[in-house]
């Protein structure tokens, strides 16, 4: 029964990876695998020139501030979230399902609204920004050196915000109440209520979550790629991978570019597992 | 007791501005796309600081281009909407057939590498999507199915297939096996079983389920640009959007227009399965 699944994985997944791996090693374009297939001879070229190219470096280092700080802002973002939702108010409800709305629309959508938005000629931010705060310039928000990345991590942390929220507030309602109504009858205050009960019962789903969005984000290419389109400093390594696919057809150079990003990638779950895996979530 | 006193006012306080300012930042961007895709793109550059509009400057003429042919002076996005639903609905339904017995086996049957297959399917999640990007690209190109709404049909099943078991399996585990022992006892085989007992038990799981898988597929943009961008007639809601909002002939209340429509079926399908989705999704999150 699980047949058709395995086959459909394999066929589309597994393969491809493999594939992936052999490309890394080629020195190919679309003429030489069409008449050749996969007998290209190999060659360590792609990897000398990926490894060797300055842009890749920077891309990379891009990608780390990209993933680190979206995860972290959006964690901290539900976080805050789920704990002003704790106690029950009226629309709590509604206001709840309205918070998931970023993260569920489809993404151009959300990345053109921001695009608009941020508009240096006609965008609402720019325009409140010079009649309330005084700015004398419109700010180019997505075109710019450093405010292009940090715009990018501000959408991903308003997108993703969502996902760590929904974790934090389905752990928070299984917490057992009966410590904390124990702790509230000797007197702690709601920061130590905060700090030394609910807070260390949160840490195995922030960890899990903090996880998830590191290798979410450090995969990602539709958000970055739609809102600046790599430019002004915001190149992260999978919009990286398909400029030098698309752009430049060097099938070979995406490929061992690909593949050193998910070797990264390996490095770090593997560290985690080592060292940080909690023993507790072995779902 | 001061302590708690203070404490207890001004986490109160803040608690109220957290949620009005959350609410505000999450709802803010689909209220700005609404409004801005009713009215002509002048009266934006004329008030770009209106944050409503009055009633007589409304208009549905943005809707009515972005949804014409491109022959009738459109932007044929009623076309790409036709060419999103095809892919989606048939997304969900293959990925279901797919993957309803293969989340049976993995939560009922214990089967040699049933382990691995499981972590097989894990690991499908966690990969660069970008790596599966090039061969594809390259493979579909060489059998043909590249540009064609087959090829993208594929690669989203397989897309999907891994979170739908996971969303499927859990919902599977808190059904007692006793009901399906009881039939077995009466004779009947495990694909009986499957079809006539379990199926209907999880039929809420499995629609929302199916309902998520379309989502993901209606929103997908990687694939679509590998894979379409070149041909108009194939492109897809998502990518017609990005690929018109690159230039600058089309207006840009039109593309919010069509943004809205992108939008709008999403919405709804949210709206319709939300709490499943969500109870689906943190599946065992709960457990800490």
């Amino acid at each position: 029964m699980v047949l058709p699944t395995t086959i459909i994985i394999i066929a589309i997944v597994i393969i491809p990876v493999i594939w992936n791996f052999v490309l890394a090693f080629q020195q190919t374009d679309f003429t030489s695998i069409a008449e050749n297939g996969l007998a290209n001879p190999f060659t360590l070229d792609n990897f000398v020139g990926v490894l060797t190219d300055p842009g890749f470096w920077s891309s990379l280092w891009t990608t780390i501030v990209y993933s680190v700080f979206s995860t972290a802002g959006s964690i901290a973002v539900g976080l805050v979230a789920a704990l002003a939702f704790r106690q029950p108010f009226r629309g709590r409800g509604l206001a709840r399902s309205l918070m998931l709305l970023p993260y569920v629309a489809p993404v151009v959508a959300v990345t053109f609204v921001w695009q608009i938005m941020l508009n240096a000629q006609f965008g609402i931010v720019n325009t409140l920004g010079k009649a309330w705060f005084g700015w004398e310039h419109p700010i180019d928000f997505l075109g710019k050196a450093p405010y292009a990345l940090i715009t990018v991590i501000v959408f991903e942390i308003w997108r993703y915000f969502p996902f760590a929220f929904l974790f934090i507030t389905a752990r928070l309602v299984a917490l057992p109440r009966d410590v904390e109504e124990a702790a509230l009858v000797d007197g702690v205050t709601p920061w130590q209520n905060f700090r030394q009960i609910v807070f260390p019962q949160l840490l195995p789903v922030i960890s899990l979550l903090s996880v998830l969005r590191l290798i979410m984000t450090f995969n990602k290419f539709d958000d970055v790629y739609l809102l600046t389109g790599g430019g002004a400093g915001t190149e992260v390594a999978a919009v990286r991978v398909y400029d030098t696919l698309v752009g430049s057809f060097d099938i070979g150079g995406a490929a061992a570019n690909a593949f050193v990003l998910s070797a990264i990638l390996s490095v770090f779950l593997f560290i985690y597992v080592k060292f940080f895996a909690n023993k507790g979530d072995d779902e | 007791m001061s302590r708690i006193v203070v404490q207890k006012r001004t986490f109160g306080a803040l608690r109220w501005i957290l949620i009005a300012v959350l609410v505000i930042a999450t709802v803010f961007p689909f209220y700005y796309m609404v409004e801005l895709s009713l009215v002509p793109i002048e009266q934006v550059l004329l008030h770009p600081e209106r944050l409503w509009i009055p009633i007589q400057n409304f208009t549905l003429k943005t809707y009515a281009e972005v949804l014409k042919p491109q022959e009738d002076g459109g932007q044929g996005f009623a076309g790409f909407m036709l060419n999103s639903g095809i892919v989606a609905i048939a997304t969900a339904a293959i990925t279901l057939l797919i993957a309803i017995p293969g989340s049976y086996a993995v939560s009922r049957l214990k089967f040699f590498g049933r382990r691995q297959v499981s972590a097989l399917f894990l690991a499908v999640y966690l990969f660069p999507v970008i790596i599966i990007a090039i061969p594809l690209f390259v493979g579909f190109s060489a059998l043909g199915i590249r540009e064609s709404l087959f090829g993208l049909t594929i690669v989203y099943i397989a897309q999907t297939i891994p979170v739908s078991i996971h969303m499927l399996r859990s919902y599977l585990k808190s059904i007692p096996e006793s009901v399906e022992e009881a039939a077995m006892v009466d004779g009947a085989g495990r694909l009986r079983i499957l079809w006539k007992i379990t199926v209907p038990l999880a039929m809420p799981s499995i629609i929302s389920t199916g309902l998520y898988v379309f989502m993901i597929a209606w929103n997908e943009f990687l694939f679509a640009l590998l894979f379409l961008a070149a041909d108009r007639n194939l492109w897809t809601v998502s990518l017609g959007l990005s690929q018109l909002s690159n230039g600058i002939e089309v207006s840009k209340t039109v593309l919010m227009a069509g943004s809205v429509l992108l939008t709008i079926p999403i919405i709804v399908l949210y709206g319709l399965t939300e709490r499943s989705l969500t109870e689906g999704l943190t599946s065992g999150a709960d457990k800490g």
